[in-house]
């Protein structure tokens, strides 16, 4: 056992580790400043709960955290199997972090294939708990192992702690009246009891959740509490695991404030209840269940009494129909979805862009193409955002940065669809929607005033003198339409995809008009006001600039901050406006020798910024369904400093 | 079911919410200042012509109607009403209708559709508002081919007709859309033809004053692509034959003098058409459209023969209670408000693990 956790900090302060302190007559505590763990399990064996629990235990201590599940794509592989393995990374710590980590201190492997799933992503002299009881002959050859990886010393160099947690776990329910079958099943709560004893978790969070969790079931509830406290008896009693750990609040590096964790489905599902309230409109969700997006059709449908209507349609284009429907009726519009349900909502994006009506779409991004990765996370469908539909289409985007940010992202895209008279395109993806952070709880009178003025009467004067109502005659200075809802006196109006007369809105086939309201369209988009870019470069001195946009945000700031510890020069910039890009980008581009762009795609945010500003961008590409690691693009950023 | 008329929108339940007008309407009311363009001698300007006609019958506040529609001939209608309208996209008007009525139930939403619209790129959207009985009148106008394509055959053509796209014929078994909406548990189920006005807004009054989703189906001829596909049904001498009109409460029985009626075969349970005599006059069925059962309806859509239309019932199929979807949704709006209060934001936001850091 090393006396602190050897690995790259993200802020490269070395401090505060190995100091060790003895309470009275318990076994050695030590203090570190963050740990990575990993627990992993079969898919059955409730791993992403576990790893949600010490989460929340963690949350509530108050250290600064982030998280990273990681699940297949089926409810139930084949039990053992290495496709079958199911994990949960929590990194957190007594300072700011912005990654789930790289590589875990401590992994939990629950059976042979979470050994060997997970392994090459842990470093030599980590922690390695293993639950011995699972290691039998017939499991370790189904994943491969020809000889038991405990005794064959391929672990040396780990801190292996060979726990048999499923008979410690049958052992400390004998008392129950469950069978062997069912008492198994707590042994995830017994792994969580040990590691919440390890790291000094607070643990009345998850003694309260278990008693409401399984209220209906005392019995159960009970003997998942027993093996919870069982996992935390055996670490205080045990000699194996001689050590406990403490990782102090993140008090310093937090504003004043009350905070929660919270992930990104629910931050963004948050941020539309809030958008509908600060507009002072009703809610309206129209989704078709995808992953990994059903979760915020989930949360809103709890939330009926804000007034939020959801509706489970039979489809995805269903789902934005209904939707834009009630956009036309004045709601505050919203369909949720992943990448192949935007290809299947283009019809209705670009029927939307003709109506110019409010709608938010939200495209919670997943690796593709077709049904590619379900659960796996990417940001290949900015393209999509931007150009895939018939037509000259232009569509506002905007891309929230961590799983808190996409509290702030939804309520900037209603700001844009409801002050434009647009649809507008929310890209999250699959990494910002099941990780976790803390986040700030904001007053709600810190929040954006989004009201809007229906039209009311009459906006046009026709040669003759009427009064008349256009529907297409355009305010100013934002270009967008009137918003007239049906019940509204005398401004009856039929709108339609077929190409309008400006102004009047009435069918038109003139090719000069078509021509103007094309060219409108797109000065109505290129002009919506969005902040300037800030860029980040604190010595003024980088030559080179790294440029993000969504969840990269975490790895490449984590990376940046660990090449300036070593005494490089890098500048910073994240977009979270993709469409319309900020006024200053070019400005900003063209102060830099060097441009790099990372992203978890082929180079979608350089192709645009290289068509658009003529800029040599240096492209950095993953797409193996996972964030970029601060490690790696922290190398990749130095060669393109040092190139 | 003609004296809905006289009882005026405010004892009709499916229109309950919807603000009646002020003013005595009339037919011009409802036509918009936008000239009329399918082709001269459309049937679509005879189903206009009735719906502008009948609407001020409602006496509902015209902004407080709207009309909306896919893609295709019939789909122009809203440009000439002179209410809130949507032209959409192809097939897709019933799940936008659904989205606006279940949104704002102080709209009386109608959706106008044809046959290519509504049953083949749009078939998902009619059965699913269909099933789920949300408060929208469906107008299906259908005229057995695709106009504004041209002439190919649609899903209501008959099989092996020559069209552009069928040269050798077509092969596809057509879709009867009464059958479709019986079979999708639709609660009002109706077809009416477009050149007997009469029938036509009699129909269209009752599917107004039906709570839920009401399907009509509109025999509509299309004199281009398409002419005389219903002449069996509008020709004097053979209509008689051909045309069997429902009407609730009445025997089944059409034909010269009634002569013929509908029995249900004793062997098989199903329906057949005989000639009616002394003996079996006390078996000709009484039709009954309220009836819980869409058995029967369904069997009665089905009389008709595809390819002569001989048999063809006319008027209410069926017209059943069931609960209406968007009343249900406000409902569970309201039930949420009793259980837990008026939403607040604050208390949302801040849920139940939280911490707090001091400055």
């Amino acid at each position: 056992m090393t006396s602190k956790v050897s690995s790259p900090t993200e802020q490269a302060d070395e401090a505060v580790v190995g100091e060790q302190r003895k309470p009275p007559g318990a076994k050695d505590v030590r203090r570190l400043d963050r740990v990575i763990i990993r627990f992993a399990g079969d898919s059955g064996d409730g791993m992403q709960l576990t790893g949600d629990r010490f989460t929340s235990e963690t949350a509530s201590f108050g250290n600064d955290l982030s998280t990273l599940p990681n699940f297949p794509a089926e409810i139930r592989a084949p039990a053992g199997t290495l496709p079958g393995v199911s994990s949960f990374q929590l990194h957190f710590a007594d300072h700011d972090i912005l990654t789930p980590g790289d590589a875990p201190n401590v992994l939990v492997a629950m059976n042979p294939a979470a050994l060997r799933a997970n392994i090459a992503d842990v470093p030599r002299g980590a922690e390695i708990i293993v639950n011995t009881d699972e290691f039998t002959k017939r499991a370790m050859q189904k994943v491969g192992y020809t000889a038991s990886p405990l005794e064959d010393g391929s672990l040396d160099g780990y801190n292996v702690h060979p726990v048999p947690l499923t008979t410690m776990t049958v052992e400390a329910l004998k008392d129950f009246e469950l069978s062997r079958k069912e008492a198994e099943r707590s042994k995830n709560m017994f792994a969580l009891g040990l590691l919440s004893w390890m790291y000094h978790r607070p643990t009345e969070g998850t003694e309260k959740f278990l008693r409401t969790k399984f209220a209906k079931k005392p019995d159960i509830a009970a003997a998942n509490l027993a093996a919870f406290r069982a996992g935390w008896n055996f670490g205080e009693t045990t000699e194996d695991f001689a050590v406990s750990y403490e990782i102090a609040p993140a008090s310093k590096t937090f504003p004043t404030g009350t905070y929660r964790n919270i992930s990104g489905n629910l931050a963004l599902s948050y941020g539309l209840v809030a958008a509908s309230k600060q507009a002072d409109l009703p809610l309206y969700l129209g989704s078709y269940p995808i992953t990994p997006a059903s979760d915020i059709l989930h949360e809103l449908s709890k939330h009926k009494n804000f007034g939020v209507r959801t509706f489970q349609a039979e489809d995805e284009i269903a789902g934005i129909g209904a939707a834009l429907g009630a956009a036309f009726g004045g709601s505050l519009a919203v369909t949720t979805t992943s990448g192949p349900g935007v290809a299947l909502k283009s019809e209705t994006i670009g029927l939307a862009v003709s109506l110019e009506l409010p709608l938010l779409v939200v495209d919670i991004q997943r690796g593709g193409p077709s049904t590619g990765l379900p659960t796996k996370t990417e940001q290949a469908d900015l393209l999509q955002a931007m150009y895939g539909r018939n037509g000259e289409a232009p569509v506002p985007i905007v891309a929230p940065r961590t799983p808190a940010d996409c509290f702030d992202a939804a309520l900037e895209a209603a700001r844009i669809a409801l002050t434009y008279r647009t649809p507008v395109l929310l890209l999250s993806d699959g990494y910002l929607a099941n990780g976790s952070e803390p986040w700030r709880i904001p007053e709600v009178d810190e929040l954006p005033d989004l009201r809007v003025q229906f039209a009311q009467g009459p906006n046009h004067t026709l040669d003759d003198g009427t009064e008349v109502f256009w529907p297409y005659k355009r305010d100013p200075h934002t270009l967008a339409r009137p918003w007239a809802i049906p019940g509204t006196p005398g401004l009856e109006h039929r709108i339609g995809g077929i190409e309008k007369q400006d102004g009047s809105g009435n069918i038109s086939y003139d090719p000069a008009n078509h021509d103007f309201m094309v060219r409108t369209r797109q000065a109505k988009i290129d002009g919506i006001d969005v902040p300037d870019l800030e860029v980040d470069d604190p010595t003024g001195n980088a030559r080179t600039l790294v440029l993000g946009w969504g969840s990269t945000y975490g790895p490449i700031t984590a990376a940046v901050r660990r090449l300036r510890t070593a005494g490089e020069h890098i500048a910073q910039a994240h977009l979270r406006h993709l469409n319309p890009f900020p006024r200053n980008l070019g400005a900003v581009l063209g102060r830099y020798d060097k441009v790099v762009i990372p992203e978890m795609n082929l180079g979608q945010l350089a192709t645009l910024v290289r068509a658009r500003y003529l800029v040599d961008a240096h492209s950095y590409n993953q797409v193996n369904g996972m964030p970029f690691k601060a490690e790696q693009l922290a190398t990749a950023l130095k060669e393109a400093i040092d190139g | 079911m003609a004296d809905t008329s006289t009882q005026g929108p405010g004892t009709i339940e499916a229109l309950s919410l919807v603000p009646k007008a002020e003013a005595r309407q009339s037919m011009k009311d409802f036509k918009s200042d936008q000239e009329v363009r399918w082709c001269p001698g459309c049937g679509d300007y005879a189903i206009l012509a009735a719906v502008q006609g009948f609407m001020p019958e409602l006496g509902l506040a015209k902004e407080n109607i709207v009309f909306v529609s896919g893609i295709g001939c019939s789909s122009r209608f809203p440009y000439y009403m002179n209410t809130y309208g949507m032209h959409s996209i192809h097939g897709r008007a019933p799940a936008i209708a659904t989205g606006l009525a279940s949104s704002r139930r102080d709209l009386s939403v109608w959706a106008v559709t044809g046959d290519g619209d509504a049953l083949s790129i749009g078939g998902n959207h009619l059965i699913h508002a269909l099933r789920r009985n949300v408060n929208l009148k469906i107008l299906l106008f259908n005229n057995r081919i695709y106009g504004l394509t041209k002439g190919q055959y649609s899903p209501t053509s008959e099989i092996g007709k020559i069209t552009k796209s069928t040269p050798m014929g077509s092969l596809d078994a057509p879709f009867n859309p009464v059958s479709l909406a019986i079979g999708a548990e639709a609660s009002f189920v109706a077809r009416t033809v477009d050149s007997d006005r009469k029938h036509l807004t009699d129909v269209l009054r009752q599917a107004a004053a039906h709570p839920g989703t009401a399907l009509v189906e509109i025999y509509q001829n299309c004199n281009i692509f398409n002419d005389g596909a219903f002449e069996a049904l509008k020709d004097r001498r053979q209509a008689e034959e051909a045309v069997i009109r429902l009407e609730h409460g009445q025997p089944i029985r059409f034909g010269a003098n009634g002569a013929r009626g509908v029995v249900r075969d004793a062997a098989t349970g199903d329906l057949k058409v005989v000639t009616v005599t002394d003996d079996n006059a006390s078996q000709v069925l009484v039709h009954d459209a309220h009836t819980a059962s869409p058995t029967t309806a369904f069997a009665l859509s089905r009389l008709a023969d595809p390819d002569t239309l001989h048999h063809t019932p006319i008027g209410v199929f069926r017209s059943v209670d069931r609960p209406v979807y968007d009343t249900l949704m406000a409902d569970q709006l309201d039930t949420a408000v009793e259980h837990n209060g008026k939403g607040d934001l604050a208390a949302l936001l801040a849920g139940g693990d939280t911490w707090t850091v001091v400055g």
